[in-house]
């Protein structure tokens, strides 16, 4: 953001006020959430929540594009990565499918906001065309895969790299554990739009974090393995990239 | 190099292992899509709940996405995705091959 120019400080304030605004107006009594499934107030308020970190991420890769305009070609892999990755369908222990988010490698490699903008992307496709997620979901669903998951993959992988733990572990975690955070992350969205009568807001993530967690924990380690195989891949074939955006420092390798 | 190989080896087999596991090991599950899970427990917590706004392609349509329509779909996106990734691994390959490692 140092870099930035006056216009563009200025939108993502804008953007970022309005968001806080709105977001503190509203009292809030309050994977992928299903089309019509969240109450109106819930889809507006976390659509307005997603707002800045889109502003911020479009400028960011606005920025990168310009400055590092050799780096696209990761980022249009990392997006690409998101595309795949969340079209497949994998069977798991318990019964029944579900599919990995993808949304670590960009984090980690574009940083956070950028990591929203792919998953966007991603997630307006399916809901057109696919029926799966959704429009009016599209805020809940961006702010769970595309927000929260990549934030957690980020700081764990800084995290690791601060603490000089082997790269490729380092990653494997950041995007196994970002994958189980945004079906938590899921898990509380639906249980503060559907606070069970008994228990409340806690029990009721409870139970759909009981459905989401056991589907989702061995796709998260197939997500973090996938992760580290293609890292792997650029690390080969793709150095002076990733020196560019900082991801390997200059003395390594 | 070649360590890498092995590792790469190792990973790969692995995914395979946790992803088709669960289709051998629980024979006649029905593997429907966790996200219809959830909305399941809503109902069993609002009881009958009707979503109040359906998917745009379902309005234009009028009528459920057909299964095979709809893997079409899934299809498509993977096939740009995989698109992508497999054109930008030959190029990034094809460089280091022919220019060297003197530009790394």
């Amino acid at each position: 953001m140092k870099n930035w120019t006056k216009p563009e400080k200025t939108v993502y304030f804008a953007v970022l006020t309005f968001s806080v605004f709105l977001g503190l107006t509203e009292d809030v009594s309050a994977m992928h959430i299903m089309e019509g499934y969240l109450p109106l107030v819930h889809c507006i308020l976390w659509g307005v929540i997603c707002l800045p970190f889109a502003a911020h991420g479009f400028i960011t890769l606005k920025h990168i594009s310009i400055e590092k305009p050799q780096t696209m070609i990761l980022l249009a892999m990392s997006g690409a990565f998101i595309f795949v990755i969340s079209s497949l369908k994998i069977p798991s222990v318990t019964g029944s499918c579900s599919h990995m988010t993808g949304t670590g490698l960009s984090a980690i490699l574009f940083g956070v906001s950028s990591a929203s903008v792919l998953g966007i992307i991603v997630l307006i496709f399916q809901a057109v065309l696919l029926a799966h997620g959704g429009l009016t979901t599209l805020g809940a669903n961006t702010f769970s895969m595309a927000i929260a998951g990549p934030i957690l993959a980020f700081l764990i992988y800084r995290l690791g790299q601060k603490r000089n733990i082997n790269r490729k572990i380092t990653v494997f975690f950041a995007a196994a554990l970002g994958d189980i955070f945004t079906y938590c992350i899921t898990s509380l969205q639906l249980a503060l739009a559907y606070p069970s009568n008994e228990g409340g807001i806690i029990f009721s993530a409870g139970k759909f974090l009981g459905v989401f967690a056991p589907t989702q924990i061995p796709l998260a380690v197939m997500e973090g393995l996938i992760t580290v195989l293609v890292v792997m891949g650029m690390e080969n074939f793709a150095l002076p990239e990733l020196r560019a955006l900082g991801f390997v420092g200059k003395e390594e390798l | 190099m070649c360590k890498n190989k092995v590792t790469a080896f190792i990973l790969t087999a692995l995914v395979l292992l946790i992803a088709l596991v669960p289709l051998f090991a629980l024979k006649g599950a029905e593997f429907g899509g966790s996200d219809d899970a959830g909305s399941q427990i809503v109902e069993s917590i609002q009881g009958n709940y009707e979503p109040w706004f359906t998917p745009v392609l379902e309005t234009l349509i009028g009528g459920e996405l057909p299964g095979e329509i709809e893997s079409l779909f899934f299809c498509v996106q993977t096939g740009i995705g995989v698109g992508i990734i497999a054109y930008s691994f030959g190029y990034l390959a094809a460089r280091k091959k022919y220019k060297g490692d003197n530009q790394v």
